[in-house]
């Protein structure tokens, strides 16, 4: 399944509550604010190397780029764009958006 | 592949309604089906034609008219939400006594179940919302 | 998982995964009215209240003095609508301090880890 988060990891609890239901090997693609949670060297990066570890993460880069975060991006986190969004969409069998 | 798409927030307040939007160019672009873009919740602001945003930024509103005249999209806004929020078209204006509609080219308002057949007979149904 | 399907009689995995609290924002009622629509396409639908959507299901809720429609109710009247699995995350719940009796309409409730076997069984997944 591929997972869609589209909130900051400062500001909600959706990439927690994605990742307690995520199934091992799934695909977490961070949209929006989402991609607050795919940098090195915050306080959130600890779950975000546990993600890493059980899944696939994504990001995407016009939302990087958007918030000038790009270089802080972290290198286990692969980026698309909005073609990409859509492969992975049609890559898998459902697409689950955590708001 | 056929998309459904659910956009559950209005213009310029979230994100949702520019993802969607890149979403379903990038779709199209490659290849793929729109079967609905369904508009829920605030999502029904995106089909106001009555929206002056500045001139130097998107027009979230025109920018959908224009995708749906250019591809045939099917562009529906939820007709319960609709009255909540006030996204009127001529026969809703005329049934609930309203003196005026001011739906956007391009969208038209119905019920639910649009969204439930769209789940149906879509490949993926994918959801943008805050 | 069920197979891509269409046509007459097609038949597909729905879920609708609530994780918002009422009152404080729309999407609890709206979903709910999504999911009484849905209901006439006889679909096999599924209801998940995780993070502060178990809120949705506490029980006694009185809303007299903010002057909006308590809808809790319509959670019982779903069961005449054959929606029935309504999903718990027992997790949420006890971060909550609940436990099914504090809520309306009866319940199974699931670990993390069932509703995630559940999700994956999933056709569709609406969230709100």
């Amino acid at each position: 399944m591929l997972h869609t988060v589209n909130k900051s990891p400062f500001q909600a609890n959706s990439l927690l509550s994605c990742l307690r239901v995520a199934k091992e090997g799934s695909a977490i693609l961070l949209i929006e604010d989402g991609v607050y949670g795919a940098l090195k060297g915050t306080q959130a990066t600890p779950t975000l190397e546990e993600a890493l570890k059980k899944h696939t993460v994504y990001a995407l880069e016009p939302d990087l780029l958007a918030r000038g975060v790009r270089e802080q991006l972290h290198e286990g986190v692969k980026t698309v764009d909005y073609g990409g969004f859509v492969d992975l969409v049609a890559g898998h069998d459902t697409v689950q958006a955590w708001l | 592949m056929k998309f459904g798409i659910m956009v559950n927030e209005g213009p310029y307040t979230h994100q949702a309604a520019d993802t969607a939007y890149h979403f379903v160019k990038a779709a199209l672009d490659k290849g793929h089906e729109i079967y609905r873009v369904f508009f829920y919740h605030d999502g029904v602001n995106n089909g106001t034609r009555l929206t002056t945003p500045p001139q130097d930024d998107r027009n979230i509103v025109e920018r959908w008219s224009k995708l749906a005249e250019e591809h045939g999209l099917d562009l529906v806004v939820c007709v319960a939400a609709a009255q909540r929020r006030g996204i009127v078209d001529p026969d809703e204006a005329k049934r609930h006594g309203k003196d005026a509609d001011n739906i956007a080219p391009g969208f038209r308002i119905s019920g639910l179940g649009q969204l439930i057949e769209a789940g149906i007979q879509s490949d993926r149904l994918v959801v943008f919302g805050d | 998982m069920s197979e891509e399907m269409g046509g007459e009689g097609a038949v597909k995995k729905f879920m609708y995964i609530n994780r918002k609290a009422p009152y404080g924002t729309i999407y609890a009622l709206e979903s709910l009215e999504v999911v009484l629509i849905g209901a006439a396409f006889d679909q096999d639908v599924s209801l998940v209240f995780m993070d502060d959507g178990v809120y949705q299901l506490k029980k006694g809720q009185d809303t007299g003095g903010v002057d909006m429609k308590n809808f809790s109710p319509t959670y019982r009247a779903l069961e005449g609508y054959d929606v029935e699995k309504l999903y718990v995350e027992k997790e949420s719940m006890e971060a909550r301090g609940l436990t099914p009796d504090d809520l309306v309409v009866p319940v199974e409730v699931k670990t993390s880890g069932e509703i995630s076997a559940l999700m994956e069984e999933q056709d569709v997944i609406l969230s709100f």
